[in-house]
Parts: C-alpha cells; sequence; structure tokens
C-alpha cells in the first residue's frame, strides 16, 4: 500500500479498496466540482397504485431489492445499542451465500458485534461508518478484509453525494410507517426520536427498504422520511430492545471531576461573553457535554437570558429549557430519551434535523458553523489542540466520528476532557489519530484548568480578569506527566498496514489507522 | 521472614477497581526475580511499571520472588504502596522503607488560626481519588484511617496514606490524617508524622490524656526524625462522656487546634436515631462550642451524609454556623462549594464588618485607645469578628482584596 503525508503530516494511502483517495489538503482548500450523484429515474407507474408496498418479509424485500455479492448495503444507528434489524440482514445475506457486502450505518453500536462472524467468513467485506467496541479491536487487530473508513454525519451525506459510496439498498428502521412507507421515528413502542440520519439513504439509495413495528394506515404522520422514496415495506414484530434504544431518563454524572470540567465550561461560556441573549450552543447526552447544561441554566436564569436555539443531543434537561422558555428551538439531530422523544412529538418548537441541514459539505452552508459554541468530547488532544476522538492511546479504534469533526465549526469549539483516565494521560505530544485539526479547536477544559488556542487572542482577552484557571495546555500536560509516571509510551503499531482510514469533512483522508501488533 | 509464609499480597482486584492495583510476591529459593504484570496500561505504561517493581526489589534487596501484579491504572504512588504493603507482610521487622519523592507543591506550612470551613474526608484505602481531590479547592483534605478502612486494610492503607501525604498534591489544602482509636492510632504515627501532616484528627476522645499520649508519641517520632514543622491536633468528640470533658480535652494541648463532633457515634452512644433536625444532639453540639470557645480553639461541625441533597447541606451549614461552628465536614467534593457559600457572610455581616474594621483602623492611626461607631464603644473581640468576617468575605469572592482603599 502506498502512502503519502498529507497537509497534516500524516501518512495516508492514495488508494485503499480498489478507490483513488485524496489526502487532506487543509481546512477548506478542497473543493470538488462537477455534479453531484443523482438517484436513478424512477416511474410511479412501476409502483402499486394503491400504495401498499407491504412485502411479507425482510428476506423477501432483499430478495426483491437484488441483493448480491459485492453491494453495499446502508443502517443507521437511530436504534442506538437495542437495534436487532442490522444483525438481521446480515444473517438473511449469510444465509443466501452472499458475500463481500460493503456495510455502511451510520454508526455502530456493541450490539453490533455479532456481525464480526460474518466479516469474518466474507460475508462482509468492510465497515465504512464506525467501528465501535468489539467492532473496533477486531479491525485494528487486522482481521476485516477490506479497509474501513470512518466518515463523520455529514461526510457520510457528503459521501453520498460525491459518488464516492453508491448505496444500493438502504435498510430503514422506522418506529413508525404507513404501507406506502412514509415513516417516522416519534411514535410506536419502539420510538426513538428523530431518523434523520436516513434521509441521504431514502433519497439516493437505488432500493429502499422501511421495516417497522408499528404499521399505522396511511397517512402517517409526521413523514420524517417520505414514503415517495421507499421500495418496500416490512412488518416485524419487534426493531430492538426499547430499553437499550432510549433510555428513560437521561442521568448527569455524579463524578465530582466531571462536574468540576462542566461547572468550568459553563463559567468559561459566561467570561467569554458567549452566553447572552439570542445565543446559540450544541449539547450532547454524554457525560461533560450533558453535565454542563444545568450550570449553563443556572447562569441563563440570574441574567435572565433566553438561548435562540440548541443543536442536540436531546435529553429532558434540553427539554425542561424548552418548556420553561429559555431557549426557542430545539435543533435535534438525534433524541436520547423518552423526554426528548416526547418533546419532539408534541413540542413544535422542537425539531428534527438531518445531516443535510446540520453538517453536509455539499449543502450551500450548514447549522454547525452557525452555532455559538459546541461542546464535544476527546479521547486524546495534543499541544497543538489537535484532537482524536476515534481511537485511544494504546492504538485501539473505539468510537465513531459521530457529528464531532463537523461540530468543529462553530464559532467556539470546547473540548471537554479529562485530564487524566486512570493512568492515561489525555494532552499528548502527538494525537494517535487526528481527527481534528487544532486550528479548529478552541478551548480545552480539563479538571486542572482551561487551555485556550493562541490563535484566539480574542478569547484569551475576554477571560483574562476573570477567576477562571487558565493555563497553557503544555503546562496542564506537564503536570499530568509528573502525576502519572512520565509520557506515556507509544503502541507498537505495523505501519506498512492500514486498517482503516479517517475522512475529514471534505472526503479527504486526514489520517490513517494502523494494524496494531500483537 | 515468616518461616511458614512464602506468599503475601496487597490491594484490590476485580472488574471494578479503577487506578489501583494488586500485588502478590511469592519467595523462591532460586530463580531470581521473575515479574509478571497484567495492566489495563500495558501499552502506555508497562515498562514504567515494571522498572518500578525491579527497584523495589533491589532497594528491599529480594533476590528470589514472583512478583505479580493486576493494574487498573494505578499511579506510581499507589504500586509502590501495594507493593511495600505486602513485601511487609512477609517481613515485618524490616525498618526500611521505601519513600516515593515528595511533591515540590507539598512543602508548605500550616496555622494553628488556619480557615477551616470545610474538610473532605478521604478514605485511606482507595487512592483514586486522591490526585484530584484538591482541585475541589477543599479548606482541609483528610485521609481517613479510621472508620473507611476495613480492619484487614488497615495496613496497606498506612502505606498508601503515607505514599499520598508525599506524592500527591494537596494544591495547598491543609493536609490531614485521621488517625484510628487509640491504641492503634499510636501506631499510625509514624506513617504520617515525618510526611508533612499539618493536622492530626484524633477519634472518639474521652479524656485529656488520649490528647497528651498523641502529643508525646509525636514529639517522639519529631525527634527521631528531626521533624520541625508545627502538627495540630483536632479531637472529635463522639460520646457522652467525650462532651462532658469536651474542655479538659479542648485545653489538653497547646497543639489543639480545633473541637470536632462526630454525631453518628454520639447518637448511637446516647441510645437515640439520628435525626434531620437534631434535636438529639443540640446539647452536645453546643456543649462542644461552648468548651472550643472556652479554650480559644475552633469548633468544627460533624459531616454531612445526604450528599445528594445540597438544600438541606445548605440549611445545615447555615444553622451551625448560627451555633458558633466554623468547619463542616465534607464526604463529596461537590458539597465544598456550599459549605463555604453557607458559612460565607451575608452582605449586611459585611458591611457592618467593614464599618467595625474601618473604625477600628481610623483609632489605630489616630493612636486612640477607644474604638468607637458613632455613640458606641466597640470592644476588642467584636473588632476581631469583625476582621474574622472580612477576610471570609475576601475569601468567598465577596470583598475586593483592598477594599478599603476603593
Amino acid at each position: 500500500m502506498k502512502l503519502t503525508q498529507n497537509a497534516a503530516k500524516r501518512l495516508v494511502p492514495t488508494e485503499i479498496n480498489g478507490e483513488k483517495q485524496i489526502p487532506f489538503m487543509g481546512v477548506g482548500k478542497y473543493k470538488p466540482d462537477g455534479k453531484i450523484s443523482a438517484p436513478k429515474i424512477k416511474s410511479c407507474a412501476d409502483y402499486p397504485e394503491d400504495g401498499n408496498k407491504i412485502v411479507k418479509s425482510l428476506k423477501e424485500a432483499l430478495k426483491k431489492s437484488g441483493l448480491k455479492d459485492g453491494m453495499t448495503i446502508s443502517t443507521h444507528h437511530h436504534l442506538r445499542n437495542g437495534d436487532l434489524i442490522a444483525n438481521q440482514i446480515f444473517d438473511i445475506a449469510h444465509s443466501m451465500g452472499i458475500k463481500n457486502l460493503r456495510w455502511f450505518p451510520s454508526a455502530s453500536f456493541p450490539c453490533h458485534s455479532r456481525l464480526i462472524k460474518y466479516l469474518e467468513d466474507g460475508t462482509i467485506n468492510r465497515i465504512e461508518g464506525s467501528m465501535n467496541g468489539p467492532l473496533g479491536k477486531f479491525t485494528t487487530e487486522g482481521k476485516m478484509k477490506g479497509v474501513g473508513i470512518l466518515r463523520s454525519h455529514g461526510g457520510r451525506y457528503q459521501a453520498i453525494q460525491d459518488g464516492e459510496v453508491h448505496v444500493d439498498i438502504a435498510v430503514i428502521a422506522a418506529p413508525t410507517s404507513d404501507p406506502f412507507g412514509n415513516s417516522n421515528g416519534v411514535q410506536g413502542k419502539s420510538a426513538c426520536g428523530g431518523i434523520g440520519f436516513a434521509l441521504a439513504d431514502s433519497e439516493y439509495a437505488d432500493k429502499v427498504i422501511v421495516v417497522t413495528d408499528n404499521l399505522v394506515p396511511f397517512p402517517c404522520v409526521p413523514w420524517q422520511i417520505q414514503g415517495n422514496n421507499v421500495d418496500y415495506v416490512v412488518e416485524v414484530d419487534s426493531l430492538g430492545d426499547p430499553a437499550k434504544i432510549v433510555s428513560g431518563t437521561t442521568e448527569i454524572t455524579k463524578s465530582p471531576d466531571r462536574l468540576l470540567i462542566a461547572e468550568h465550561i459553563a463559567e468559561f461560556m459566561d467570561a467569554a461573553g458567549i452566553v447572552k441573549d439570542g445565543f446559540s450552543f450544541q449539547a450532547g447526552a454524554g457525560g461533560t457535554s450533558l453535565a454542563f447544561i444545568p450550570f449553563l441554566k443556572e447562569i441563563m436564569k440570574a441574567r435572565g437570558i433566553k438561548a435562540r436555539f440548541v443543536r442536540g443531543g436531546s435529553t429532558k434537561y434540553l427539554v425542561e429549557m424548552l418548556e420553561e422558555g429559555l431557549i426557542d428551538y430545539i435543533l435535534d439531530g438525534q433524541t436520547f430519551d423518552l423526554d426528548g422523544v416526547r418533546s419532539m412529538r408534541d413540542n413544535g418548537n422542537h425539531v428534527m434535523t438531518s445531516p443535510f441541514t446540520s453538517y453536509n459539505y455539499h449543502g450551500k452552508g450548514n447549522f454547525a458553523s452557525i452555532i455559538d459554541a459546541a461542546i464535544l468530547g476527546a479521547t486524546e488532544v495534543d499541544v497543538n489542540f489537535n484532537a482524536n476522538v476515534v481511537s485511544h492511546s494504546d492504538g485501539y479504534l473505539l468510537h465513531g466520528i459521530g457529528g464531532w469533526q463537523n461540530c468543529l465549526f462553530s464559532k467556539c469549539t470546547i473540548l471537554a476532557i479529562p485530564s487524566f483516565r486512570d493512568r492515561i494521560p489525555v494532552i499528548v505530544d502527538e494525537v494517535t489519530t487526528l481527527c481534528g485539526p487544532g486550528e479548529l479547536i478552541d478551548v480545552i477544559v480539563t479538571e486542572r484548568g482551561i487551555a485556550i488556542n493562541p490563535k484566539r487572542k480574542d478569547l484569551l482577552s475576554a477571560v483574562k480578569n476573570s477567576k477562571l484557571p487558565i493555563r497553557s495546555i503544555k503546562e496542564i500536560q506537564k503536570e499530568v506527566n509528573e502525576i502519572c509516571g512520565g509520557a506515556p509510551q507509544k503502541p507498537s503499531i505495523d505501519k506498512n498496514k492500514v486498517v482503516a482510514i479517517v475522512k475529514w469533512v471534505d472526503g479527504t483522508v486526514i489520517d490513517s489507522v494502523f494494524k496494531i501488533n500483537l | 521472614m515468616n518461616r511458614e509464609q512464602i506468599i503475601a499480597s496487597s490491594g484490590k482486584r476485580g472488574e471494578k477497581v479503577r487506578s489501583d492495583c494488586y500485588v502478590e510476591i511469592e519467595m523462591t529459593k532460586s530463580g531470581g526475580i521473575k515479574t509478571s504484570v497484567q495492566s489495563k496500561v500495558e501499552v502506555m505504561y508497562g515498562q514504567s511499571i515494571n522498572d518500578l517493581l525491579i527497584e523495589m526489589c533491589d532497594f528491599f534487596e529480594l533476590k528470589n520472588a514472583i512478583i505479580t501484579v493486576e493494574d487498573y491504572g494505578a499511579l506510581p504512588f499507589t504500586l509502590s504502596a501495594r507493593f511495600e504493603a505486602a513485601y511487609k507482610k512477609l517481613f515485618p521487622d524490616d525498618q526500611k522503607e521505601f519513600f516515593p519523592s515528595f511533591h515540590k507543591n507539598n512543602f508548605y506550612n500550616s496555622s494553628k488560626e488556619q480557615m477551616r470551613r470545610s474538610r473532605l474526608y478521604l478514605p485511606g484505602d482507595e487512592p483514586k481519588f486522591y490526585p484530584n481531590a484538591g482541585l475541589h479547592k477543599p479548606d482541609g483534605i483528610i485521609l481517613d484511617l479510621e472508620d473507611s478502612v476495613a480492619p484487614s486494610e488497615k495496613d496497606s492503607a498506612r502505606y498508601l496514606v503515607r505514599n499520598a501525604l508525599r506524592a500527591v498534591d494537596f494544591y495547598g489544602a491543609e493536609r490531614m490524617v485521621r488517625i484510628n482509636q487509640l491504641p492503634m492510632g499510636l501506631d499510625d504515627l509514624r506513617f504520617v508524622v515525618p510526611h508533612n501532616v499539618h493536622v492530626l484528627l484524633v477519634p472518639k476522645c474521652e479524656s485529656s490524656d488520649t490528647v497528651k499520649q498523641v502529643e508525646e508519641e509525636i514529639n517522639i517520632i519529631k525527634a527521631v526524625k528531626n521533624i520541625s514543622n508545627e502538627i495540630y491536633l483536632m479531637p472529635i468528640i463522639e460520646s457522652a462522656l467525650g462532651v462532658v470533658k469536651a474542655f479538659e480535652i479542648a485545653s489538653a494541648s497547646e497543639k489543639v487546634c480545633a473541637l470536632a463532633v462526630g454525631l453518628e457515634d454520639y447518637t448511637a452512644d446516647i441510645g437515640v436515631e439520628r435525626t434531620n433536625e437534631g434535636r438529639e444532639s443540640f446539647y452536645a453540639r453546643s456543649a462542644i462550642v461552648n468548651a472550643a470557645k472556652a479554650a480559644g480553639v475552633q469548633a468544627i461541625d460533624t459531616v454531612f451524609s445526604d450528599v445528594n441533597d445540597m438544600d438541606a447541606l445548605r440549611a445545615s451549614v447555615v444553622e451551625a454556623k448560627s451555633l458558633g461552628f466554623e468547619g463542616k465536614g465534607c464526604i463529596h467534593p461537590r458539597q465544598i462549594k456550599v459549605v463555604h457559600e453557607a458559612f460565607a457572610p451575608t452582605e449586611k455581616e459585611i458591611e457592618k464588618a467593614k464599618k467595625i474594621v474601618t473604625a477600628f483602623n481610623d483609632a489605630q492611626k489616630q493612636g486612640l485607645g477607644v474604638v468607637s461607631l458613632g455613640s458606641k464603644m466597640i470592644d476588642a473581640p467584636v473588632v476581631k469578628r469583625a476582621q474574622h468576617t472580612i477576610s471570609l468575605a475576601i475569601l468567598n469572592g465577596l470583598l475586593e482584596r483592598d477594599w478599603e482603599g476603593r
């Protein structure tokens, strides 16, 4: 495999899986031209006039869709760790003796580790999406036949529009659908909130199969996915385990150290002048990117400030703020708990978004760069603010990118990270895998202090007279290395064997993941 | 070496363990030192762990042994404490001690009058809480050798606490250790006295004799080890008898800086349930405040144990403050800020204190012996209290340090 050094000085392949790749050229530097790829022309004459597209099983739908060797099958992660459908697709493919499929999920979860046997026997050639947990371990150990590709949510939309990924069959697990294929995620026993991750696939895939466990008579309202894009509808008993699809209620961390980071974030946003009438922010459901919300809310209430909109990651905490009038709108990319689902269903100001509206590189702008502050996590960050979100310091791929890369374009990107985990320092000399260039990362908030990117002189001067613990990133790194007993050693990797590549939001290759030497 | 015993261990193992490790030493007759390490941080720190094990074998002159380590991300001070605790089980008479180096920020001193609004208890056998405790800015951090440590882990905890006093940055918090009840508590002292401990909490104190015994033992160790820093004592009153003897205890030594009350044991002792209202302990708490003030030391209230109820904590601190207590025990870092805020003076108190302190300073400048505010004379204790209010206000960010100049 031929490797070249990209603009971020990382070694990346120029070709993988038989497809040419463009090395990362710098933020905003690569602009493809030509036409966005288009779906084939369809004719309503080919579809039942009564609108009934029901077929009796998923297997039949896959057969009718022409499932064969080497195809690309897409699925989506709105059912999270409760999803049963993705596994069933490949059970069927395996039983039909199909080989060499490309799985193109918007994300994978530990429940999908069952697919490892199909990666081993060649039913699936590779994953292009995210390789979490056991799938990440499998990939990093060099056991996947093809080379994996990690993309952001926006990058996934871009890859479909570029024609980089042509989806042959999209399978959309929909908590509610009608026989025409209009479907949504806010109703039914498997309700999960928005299903916007499936939008691109519904529009661009050759064949679109909706699988539901709550079939309602036409029309299914709201139709988050339009039946006009759907080929077949399959009714099943269950899409998955409701308890693992959404949490009943999202709980904020009790870790005093994470709460301290969360408190620092809210105080920083206030001191930096971000918290003012009409502002906006991005929040998540995990750890600190959730925990800062109550602290921010206190500040907003005390000062009588309202936010115009919040992009989430919706949880009961955002819903409460919406219902208390502290937020005008929730623009929701992914719904994490039952309060979020209820709010999206019942409250007109809680709006589903898709990667197209929020993140897509080939749109005429997107929401991510309009936002005032985004609070994100990271597994590692280096002294130049470059960050990693997919692998750990031991070299193993364990997480997907999600919308993380896309969110870096906010006006103030804040990474909330503990300065070390157990004995593992989070601030390193060089990240294991580069996912986000430091020029887009403005602030690192740890329990040991807040480091502001020297490029952001405006932020540095805004908080100069505050009581916040502002420190240089190198100073925090030095302190943590002393605590941990020196700088960490690097994993032993095989520099000749790329097991996965990480795409930047424009489709170029920003870094490679190498096989770990066992 | 105990002839029978050839294997000893220390530390924790199991899936839920974090930032700790399990070390087992098995003595062998030949074959040199063999190490077997399983670590969550193998890739990043495998070499460092192995180096430390070999260094410790050299230090203790172990020639033939199998060292087995299960590591869950233990920091070096924990790993060496676990090793040494296991080693000392095999060789209890070996006087050599393996010290991690003293953290450069840990050399500061304390004073008898030090502000002690919050003291954060950390279990003496849970190293995962140590490195970040000071970041939450308690006035004091207590490494606890007493109730939070299971009887079987008492020995191990001593090495851990000793190492923590040296290697862990306390970020300026007063460095405290709660020793065990005497006589075991006296044996604890040699593990902590030489390592710049500021305050020793003496539990279940019932007589001046207890305080004196601790003081004597401290003095012996200080002389042997050539230690010069002051070490203060905070006896904890936890029984009916202790309440009766409170003044005797508070005045037993110049080194006593505060009297603390422990209500779990006290309520058990007088045979009642501990309630949120606390009527059953009102007498004891007032008696302790009174005894402390009579002896010229601080009165410190018990811990508040419901870590989820911050409103009740706040109310409890306001009540403690009204009874005359100057500090509260914390068992969770999130309690610290609430405690500080609740002990902070009110706006009205600050305004009054400012007037008194200004009047006092003016009188000083003019060389007047009598301080007066309007038509009222002000006594010295009132001035002292006002000065205390001002320093609390400054500490809580309610008043600028240079308020007089403004």
